[in-house]
């Protein structure tokens, strides 16, 4: 859910002041600032009733989020205050013992630094892996570049559980990966149940949400840039360094930040691969609700996951989206 | 041995012959346009002279060296992209300064030199802004900036004013030619725009279906085009089908039909052409400005004005004679036009004429 932040900024435009904003155009001189045209100063005056017909457009898709989305966490909100009797299970109140629990012991902060830490080295290897591969497919002609475009695309149309029961097999002590380093004498090695297969396994899945950022970025790059700086007489690596990499990051920064989102929130995954006792914060709140039946703590620690992915993100966001605004945009 | 020569170059895509056999030679501080209609082949010259096109023959010297087979950016070469491919991510400084970074100059002359190439643009205040903030016009003159502040041995520019309005193209062009003066650096120049090349280069080179049709300069280009093509494609011009019927020497009588005939020389045709004997088809190609109207009945050919155009400093007129529409260009004297409809006569000097061989496909 968080992961739609980046697109936030695009959604979140008030209808109808379009016509004036693009001051991007090649031809003005002198800036787009100042007063532009009436057009802008006319909109600000128009009745409210002019944006009732946008407004019931959008009426079905704020319900629906309203409905799922709002209600929801606000009844997650207030249930974390609640008091937990395990006796009589949750009691309304207004309470912090919950979140004093969750940031005090520090098998939560365990779980926290696992999911972030898993998150983060998800991410990472994304980006290491997704920006070469999306540069790479950008190169391809079309009949290969639709393959493994496909390809690419293929972990998100298998189901989570087929996906996860794959990497299982492949990971589990007799399986594919163990039998071939048995071949050459090693092993086996305890590869299933650790920290290292779920990264695994949410690399697999998270980088189509690399690979098609950067590869967006890559279509707006103009070719020439790169012959330009080869003319510079810098080397093809420079040119990849300085020219080519620069103008990607902004693709690289909406991808890492839906990988991340997605990654530290994920549940199916970590729940398979991880096993039972390498809990993160997603398959925490799942036992705290389904096992201990303790409601209050789990909706604490929903929250407070939601929380740090929040800030987490917003920061990332912060400090490269502000570097890069000026000249990329 | 010129600064830069081209021997025997060619390039073929697949089947597809895009460059054959082309011959040239530039001499130093030489402003060279390649003119051409779009598919001509003049940008793939021009991006093996560049590098980023392979040969599939011939060789391409630089100053006595072969650079044939030398990579792009081991070639040193001042290049002007059609689409300017600023660094968008780098301020004017940056572009600018990234060639002179890549040689290993240390900041300080760096920074000088940066200055000094974006005075010569006249763009020395906006050094900080980005390529995004700035005007077609402007992102222009930061494209030739950072190419002939690493003082090339060779400026290549390819349709540099293709994006650029107009007015902005003409005063551009000026410019451009002013700068090129000023650091006296070889150019070449890729364009389709005939005005463009004719305006500011110091010599043309005419390609058609990836050949070279014609070098010469500007001048020489247009007063005496080598065929059919060249003189249809640089500047207006009337051509008018005939036949050699006479031939004294050097002087040779041309019969145009409906009873016109024309004497002419042999000077008159295209020096590959000279040989030529009666019976011969030739087309007779006068230019719009070279001929003149006069009062009905007087000079070489009854006319009808069908139409007129107001270019503002010239008329151009559309008549209908006997040997078909005619298009003559008057200077626009301040006096009353022409009206459509009204009887004229048409008239020119013999000289003024030149012959080209008649092509097949005009025949």
């Amino acid at each position: 859910m968080a992961s739609t932040l980046p697109l936030g900024k695009e959604a979140g435009k008030k209808p109808g002041k379009e016509q004036g904003e693009d001051g991007h155009t090649h031809e003005s001189d002198n800036g787009g600032s100042g007063p532009r045209d009436d057009s802008t100063r006319s909109t600000r005056r128009a009745p409210w009733q002019a944006f009732l017909p946008l407004w019931l457009m959008c009426a079905p898709a704020f319900l629906l989020f309203a409905a799922l989305v709002l209600i929801p966490l606000a009844m997650t909100l207030v249930l974390s205050f609640y008091r937990f009797d395990p006796a009589s299970g949750p009691i309304a109140a207004f309470q912090f013992g919950n979140y004093a629990e969750v940031l005090k012991s520090s098998y939560f902060h365990t779980i926290f630094l696992r999911t972030f830490g898993i998150a983060f080295l998800t991410t990472l290897l994304c980006v290491v892996i997704g920006t070469p591969e999306a540069y790479v497919l950008s190169r391809m002609r079309d009949p290969w570049r639709s393959l493994f475009l496909l390809v690419i695309l293929a972990p998100l149309l298998v189901s989570v559980v087929v996906r996860a029961f794959g990497w299982s097999m492949l990971l589990n002590p007799n399986g594919l990966v163990n039998q071939a380093f048995a071949l050459v004498g090693l092993g086996p090695y305890k590869l299933e149940y650790t920290t290292f297969a779920i990264v695994i396994a949410l690399v697999h899945v998270m980088l189509p949400f690399m690979v098609i950022p950067v590869w967006t970025a890559l279509q707006k790059l103009d070719p020439q840039t790169e012959n330009a700086a080869l003319s510079l007489m810098a080397s093809p690596a420079t040119t990849l360094r300085r020219i080519v990499l620069p103008q990607l990051t902004p693709g690289i920064l909406s991808g890492s930040l839906m990988v991340f989102g997605l990654s530290a929130s994920a549940f199916a995954i970590p729940g398979l691969l991880g096993g039972r006792r390498l809990k993160v914060a997603a398959t925490a709140v799942y036992d705290e609700f389904l096992s201990s039946l303790n409601w209050p703590l789990g909706a604490t620690i929903a929250l407070l996951l939601l929380l740090a992915n929040l800030i987490v993100m917003l920061t990332y966001y912060r400090l490269l989206e502000r570097k890069y605004a000026r000249s990329i945009g | 041995m010129s600064f830069l020569t081209l021997t025997d170059v060619a390039k073929s895509f697949g089947d597809l012959q895009a460059v054959a056999d082309v011959n040239l030679s530039v001499e130093k501080g030489e402003f060279v346009s390649l003119l051409g209609p779009s598919g001509c082949g003049k940008t793939t010259t021009l991006q093996m002279i560049a590098g980023f096109v392979e040969t599939t023959r011939g060789r391409i010297t630089l100053d006595g060296r072969d650079i044939t087979h030398t990579k792009p950016n081991q070639r040193g070469l001042g290049i002007v992209f059609q689409s300017y491919a600023l660094f968008p991510h780098m301020s004017v400084a940056q572009n600018v300064g990234f060639g002179l970074e890549m040689r290993g100059i240390d900041k300080a002359e760096r920074n000088e030199r940066v200055r000094e190439a974006l005075a010569l643009v006249r763009l020395d205040t906006l050094a900080h802004r980005f390529p995004r903030e700035l005007s077609g016009g402007q992102r222009q003159r930061v494209a030739i900036a950072r190419a002939i502040v690493i003082a090339p041995p060779v400026l290549l520019l390819d349709e540099p004013m293709s994006n650029l309005d107009a007015k902005l193209r003409e005063d551009m062009q000026f410019e451009l030619r002013s700068i090129q003066r000023k650091i006296g650096t070889t150019t070449i120049m890729v364009t389709h725009d005939q005005s463009e090349a004719l305006s500011i280069s110091d010599r043309v080179v005419v390609m058609e279906a990836g050949r070279i049709t014609q070098i010469d300069t500007p001048y020489r280009a247009y007063e005496r085009p080598e065929n059919h093509f060249v003189s249809q494609f640089i500047g207006k011009a009337n051509m008018l089908p005939g036949t050699i019927v006479a031939r004294d020497g050097d002087a040779i009588r041309i019969d145009l039909g409906h009873d016109v005939a024309e004497t002419g020389h042999t000077a008159q045709l295209p020096q590959k052409e000279r040989v030529v004997k009666i019976g011969d088809a030739v087309t007779l190609c006068i230019r719009p400005e070279k001929l003149r109207l006069c009062a009905p009945g007087a000079g070489r050919l009854p006319a009808t004005v069908t139409s007129r155009f107001f270019l503002g400093s010239q008329w151009l007129y559309r008549v209908d004679s006997k040997l078909g529409e005619v298009m003559v260009c008057c200077q626009n004297e301040g006096t009353e036009p022409l009206a459509e409809g009204a009887a004229v006569g048409v008239d020119w000097n013999s000289d003024a004429i030149r012959f080209v061989q008649r092509e097949a496909r005009h025949g």
